[in-house]
């Protein structure tokens, strides 16, 4: 307790459950319901966020390093073992706290325009808020178990939003391929977390973190193993490679959902939870190698898909996939570099959500227009759009602003995170060469990204329109309560950059200065890295290159006159086919991995050797035997009372002959 | 004085109960079989204040029964048996009310056999004298047979017979090397008696016959519980049984096997359940029980078939956290067990309720009856959730504790273990989606009614209960923890892993 | 005394009705035949009595008892059959046999 506004810190969640279960009543009770839920909903995450704010501000005026931490109640004691719910006040975390509740607020917002005439309003605001709980948990929780029960739970939100119009198998499937996919993270986590309680004999962040530079040989094998399956965990929930092809299908949830889970929040944690280990991540070099080498493969490979994808969304997934990779690469960097990570985690939180909203503007657009026309064409295929500038000006204006964002164009917010991590990367790359290749697809990355992103926006706003000439005269901007978010978003893409101008321009380096208590620790143990001025000023003229020459590659390579709607649009060819499929991905693990594993559960384990061979030879086999046994024998019983007598009698006189002789 | 009479009168009241049961007019029985079982919950309810955390029997009543052979009446509970007495007086109500109109022929008799069933359970779990511990285990044996047998569905015989040969081809071999143990201590002593302390303390000069004993209780428990390769029982019997018998089967009837072995095999013979031998069968046993039920669970038609196989996964998970004999392996195991019998009940008495509905639990048969009964489908998906171990749930608790204690004794079978979770999440998810998800497709979907007060009546409490164990389990735990302390000692010697400094 | 002829004809007796259970098919003279050879016990115990003691006439009212018992049940059990089959030939009975 520190009798100052940090120990309301319980009150956020709290607040988000209760909007949950207000909801999620109403939502059983009347699903008709609308100004309530509203209210309710988008209420409760104003109030986090309040808190959020005074939470922030009166730990600053702690002006402590050292991390405050609330222990509610005992929750699993068991010998040695003691876990509390308790949550952690510091550098981190409250970062994250006013991220989650910040752009959940807006996308709150948003969504109440968005989903306005769906049916199940209430339930979407219920799974909405409650998934903002979970969030709170994770990036609150003071231990391992805490977090995890974010960690799940937010999975559960993915799930249930994800498989939202259930009506639709195609929504249903993907609703749970993200779960299970996430399982296969979620039992790293676990292995991870037993692994650290054997070692350290606690899962409370601040006993193992203390006790980790004794508990553990730096590079040896056990902290190696504990830092790659918690790895595991973050390429499940951050969807990396090989873990990611869920968070495409993810799209087939709500747009607003989109836009906060997949993009903004969720997908964040798996660089929030290796930001927070980074301790252990620098005690492992190989895993921290690992990591950034998986986020700049998952990178690439993500962007390369996106080139050639049609549907607004999933150019937007893969692109998130994308960013994500960034961040790991950050991340894995370690040291002062996770300040760089979670810069670029929340700037990416601004122009991503901003990115996802604005399609779900357009998306929305589109849907009113084919619904006048009674059209059942893809409102979400980007072969179907164009032109729509001169139709939704404010939506074209934002998301302009969130593309030269991503793309890293400067001054925009994602010039500064971006240009932090390549300098965090090729610095490292001085004493350990791996990294400069790290570097150098982070910037054939960004290359990609320039382009992809001018892509998607020359697309949907420019050339002729191909939505159709009925539908054309239905194409309106989004009412305010879905263009005021994006509103605050732009803003927020345009000067996010100011959190952490780097000391290059004269700037204060804020963030990192601030998240310095985090990974203090961490620092000591990796090499000393340094890069000269004048190498910086060349990296950054090489990253608004890289980005101009995306831009503008994207402008004069591609022909919007020659676009046709998607309904009478040839397949690709070649090497675009392979990408437009994915590298064929999901195919093969479908093939390699689904597909054996379900056949040699129903031929192999359930119908060859549970029912023929235990069941059938074994059990009813032993039934069979005994049954033989007594056919074998049945001629001994007549049936006729008379021939028992007799028998009986020969026995008698048998008995009486031995008995005498 | 309570104290002193509650487990007694925890077993008579339904044996006296159900007779009468057997008396009133048919379209009664329900109702006072109800009332007599909300009256045995209440009984046992503050036992959970009464009972101290503490080391050794509690609640004890002793009195002689057949002198002769040193037979006599004496139960007690710890804080292994404490839970499982409770879990069962609390689905008992539950079990009547669940089968409220599920049940509509020969109402007496099906009533007065859950009662007497139940004095069969309590007796087993309470128990301290082998004689009386066989006699109940046989009691609990008929009544499920019948209840099977007379009120199951169509394969109903095959399978109440498979259930009954099975169960009792184990049970007659544990008589016998409970007969052995009892000739054992009676030579050594002179004192001829079946009581549970006097036998245990005479178990170290058993010699190698100790093997054959563990042989035969071990295969007794074995198929309770069940463990791979016998649990072919199972699927039949839960297909087979009406809903009550399904909840009483999973939620009661296999701890019992899993009890058998912390309260028998392991004290009795802990020589040989730690040999190395002994130890990599029944560990790999578990973990084919983990993975492989969890994977056949995967591909069944059937919904009851595929809970049936999910509580193989459960069961192993189980006897992995025993014989893992950590301090939180050990008390996960016992909350595993209070779990599954709460979220499989559940989950029986959601597909018995659909059932009644509908008349059929193929998985086929529906999809998308969200849209159609939302608040089922809502407590469909919390109850499956907590079986998936979702954290914040009982389920998690449970298994958390069996995996991280295991992982201290056996770290590439807990690692192997863990992938459970994803395997679990693969059956029930898929279960779930094809049942309540993806579109409406058949007509006679589309006239389901949601569920009733009476229905409610029955899942609130388990909701409670899932949810209370999974936010706030250390009132369990602390009741536990002296005797799972005690137990592991008893059969590890020395300081007792995973417990505090 | 008499011992030696009472004995005798006890086991002439008794011979009497196991050759009467083995060869006669009619269940009612089998049932006759059971009660001869109880009696002819009984007549065995009661001869042997006067030299070893009073415990042989003892027996002889517990297989009288029983023997009484026997026919009650027995006669009511080979009326249900006859009603049953309308015969009470042996060679009917044979219903375990399938």
């Amino acid at each position: 307790m520190t009798g100052t506004a940090v120990d309301l810190i319980w009150l956020a969640p709290a607040l988000a459950l209760l909007g949950f279960v207000l909801n999620g009543t109403l939502a059983l009770a009347r699903p008709a319901t609308k100004t309530a839920v509203s209210i309710i909903g988008v209420g409760v995450l104003l109030g986090a966020f309040a808190i959020g704010i005074a939470v922030f501000r009166s730990f600053v005026a702690l002006h402590t390093d050292a991390p405050v931490v609330f222990q509610y109640w005992s929750w699993i004691p068991v010998g040695s073992l003691q876990v509390n719910v308790g949550f952690q006040v510091d550098q981190l975390s409250t970062v994250m706290l006013l991220v989650v509740t910040g752009v959940g607020s807006l996308i709150h917002i948003f969504s109440v325009g968005y989903m306005q005439e769906d049916p199940g309003y209430a339930r979407y605001f219920a799974y909405l808020n409650l998934f903002v709980f979970f969030m709170l948990l994770l990036v609150l929780g003071s231990s391992f178990p805490v977090m995890f029960v974010g960690w799940e739970g937010v999975g559960l939100c993915s799930y249930l939003l994800i498989g939202f119009w259930f009506s639709d198998k195609v929504n249903a499937d993907a609703g749970r391929k993200a779960f299970i996919m996430n399982r296969i993270g979620d039992f790293g986590f676990m292995v991870a977390m037993f692994m650290i309680f054997w070692s350290t004999g606690s899962l409370d962040f601040g006993t193992v973190f203390s006790h980790a530079p004794t508990a553990f040989v730096a590079g040896g094998g056990a902290i190696t193993a504990i830092t790659l399956f918690l790895f595991l965990g973050c390429t499940g929930k951050s969807a990396q490679i090989p873990l990611y092809t869920w968070l495409p299908d993810a799209m087939a949830g709500p747009t607003p959902v989109s836009a906060l889970i997949h993009a903004a929040t969720m997908v964040t944690a798996g660089v929030y939870l290796v930001a927070r280990c980074n301790l252990l991540f620098a005690m492992a070099p190989v895993s921290g190698a690992v990591v950034a080498g998986v986020g700049a493969l998952t990178a690439l490979f993500a962007a390369t898909i996106a080139l050639k994808q049609w549907d607004i969304k999933r150019v937007l997934a893969y692109s998130t996939i994308s960013q994500l990779g960034y961040m790991f690469v950050a991340v894995g960097t370690g040291g002062a570099a996770i300040s760089a990570g979670i810069f670029h985690l929340a700037t990416h939180a601004f122009f991503k959500a901003l990115l996802f909203l604005g399609s779900g503007s357009v998306i929305f657009a589109m849907h009113r227009a084919y619904h006048a026309s009674h059209s059942h064409e893809d409102a979400q295929d980007m072969r179907n759009m164009g032109g729509l500038a001169r139709h939704m000006p404010w939506t074209t204006t934002l998301m302009w602003i969130a593309t030269l964002a991503i793309a890293g164009v400067p001054p925009l917010s994602g010039f500064f995170s971006k240009d932090e991590i390549l300098t965090a990367v090729f610095a490292r790359g001085t004493p350990q060469p791996a990294w400069l290749v790290f570097g150098g697809l982070g910037l054939v990355t960004a290359l990609l990204t320039a382009f992809y992103m001018t892509r998607l926006m020359l697309y949907t706003f420019h050339g002729p329109n191909r939505t159709g000439g009925e539908e054309r005269r239905h194409l309106f901007e989004a009412p305010w309560i879905m263009t005021a978010p994006l509103l605050v978003l732009g803003l927020l893409s345009l000067a996010g950059g100011l959190l952490n101008v780097p000391e290059l321009y004269h700037g204060n380096a804020w963030l990192q200065h601030w998240l310095e208590p985090i990974s203090r620790s961490s620092v000591a143990l990796l090499p000393e890295t340094h890069l000269a001025t004048g190498t910086e000023w060349m990296l950054v003229g090489i990253a608004v290159a890289v980005a101009a020459i995306g831009i503008v590659g994207a402008w004069r390579l591609l022909n919007l006159e020659t676009i046709v709607p998607a309904h009478s649009a040839p397949a690709e060819r070649g090497f675009a086919r392979v990408l437009r499929n994915k590298w064929y991905v999901d195919e093969i693990y479908d093939a390699l991995i689904v597909r054996p594993i379900v056949w040699l559960s129903r031929e192999v384990l359930w119908k060859w050797i549970d029912q023929q061979v235990i069941d059938g030879a074994l059990v009813n086999g032993a039934a069979r035997g005994t049954r033989a046994v007594g056919w074998a024998n049945r001629w001994l019983q007549t049936g006729q009372v008379g021939v028992y007598v007799a028998v009986f009698l020969v026995g008698v006189l048998l008995l009486l002959w031995r008995a005498m002789s | 004085m309570y104290a002193t009479w509650v487990l007694t009168a925890l077993l008579a009241w339904p044996l006296i109960t159900g007779a009468i049961v057997m008396l009133v007019p048919s379209r009664m029985a329900k109702h006072v079989a109800l009332v007599a079982s909300l009256i045995e919950f209440g009984i046992s309810v503050p036992v959970w204040w009464t009972f101290i955390p503490g080391t050794g029997m509690q609640l004890v009543a002793d009195h002689a029964w057949i002198s002769a052979w040193g037979i006599r009446y004496t139960v007690g509970v710890d804080g292994i048996s404490l839970f499982l007495v409770l879990l069962t007086t609390f689905l008992m109500p539950l079990s009547i009310l669940g089968s409220w109109s599920y049940i509509m022929k020969r109402e007496n008799g099906f009533y007065a056999l859950l009662l007497v069933l139940t004095t069969g359970m309590i007796g087993v779990f309470v128990a301290l004298d082998l004689f009386l511990f066989y006699v109940m285990w046989e009691v609990m044996l008929i009544p499920m047979y019948f209840i099977i047998g007379v009120w199951g569905g169509d394969n109903r015989l095959y399978a109440a017979i498979k259930f009954f040969i099975y169960t009792f081809f184990g049970s007659l071999l544990m008589l016998v090397a409970i007969l052995v143990l009892y000739l054992h201590a009676g030579r050594e002593t002179g004192v001829y008696s079946f009581g549970y302390m006097h036998l245990l303390s005479h178990v170290a000069t058993l010699g190698s016959i100790a093997w054959w004993l563990f042989g035969a209780f071990f295969l007794a428990f074995a198929i309770k519980v069940p463990l791979f390769p016998l649990h072919t029982w199972l699927p039949d019997a839960h297909v087979e049984a009406p809903t009550a018998g399904s909840v009483i089967l999973a939620g009661i009837l296999l701890k019992m096997g899993t009890y058998g072995f912390l309260r028998f095999a392991l004290p009795f013979f802990p020589a040989v359940a730690l040999h190395q031998t002994v130890q990599l069968i029944i560990v790999v046993l578990s973990l084919i029980g983990i993975i492989y039920g969890g994977l056949v669970a995967m591909v069944q038609p059937d919904f009851k078939k595929l809970i049936a196989y999910s509580s193989v996964a459960h069961l192993g998970f189980v006897m992995l956290g025993i014989w893992a004999l950590t301090l939180q392996s050990v008390q996960g195991a016992l909350l595993v067990m209070i779990n599954h019998g709460i979220s499989t009940g559940a989950l029986f008495f959601l597909v018995g309720m659909i059932y009644e509905r509908r008349h059929s639990q193929l998985i086929e048969a529906y999809g998308g009856i969200a849209r159609v009964v939302p608040l089922f489908a809502a407590i469909l998906t919390v109850v499956s959730l907590s079986s998936i171990a979702l954290p914040g749930t009982n389920g998690f608790v449970g298994e958390f504790l069996v995996l991280l204690g295991a992982f201290r004794t056996y770290p590439v079978a807990a690692t192997i273990a863990t992938t459970g979770v994803i395997v679990a999440a693969a059956y029930l998810l898929t279960a779930l989606q094809r049942v309540i998800f993806n579109p409406l497709t058949s007509h006679e979907n589309e006239k389901l009614t949601d569920l009733t007060p009476r229905e409610l009546a029955v899942l609130v409490p388990l909701l409670v209960c899932i949810l209370w164990v999974g936010v706030y389990p250390k009132p369990f735990l602390r009741r536990m923890e002296p005797s799972a302390r005690a137990l592991i000692q008893q059969v590890r010697p020395g300081l007792v892993q995973g417990d505090a400094p | 005394m008499l011992l030696s002829p009472a004995l005798e004809i006890s086991a002439v007796l008794f011979t009497l009705g196991v050759a009467g259970v083995l060869l006669r098919r009619n269940t009612i003279v089998i049932f006759m035949c059971v009660e001869l050879m109880l009696n002819a016990v009984n007549l065995t115990f009661v001869a042997l009595a006067q030299p070893l003691g009073i415990g042989g006439q003892v027996f002889v009212f517990f297989v009288m008892a029983v023997a009484a018992a026997e026919a009650a049940v027995g006669l009511a059990i080979i009326l249900a059959v006859y009603r049953h089959k309308q015969s009470v030939s042996l060679q009917n009975m044979n219903l375990l046999k399938d």
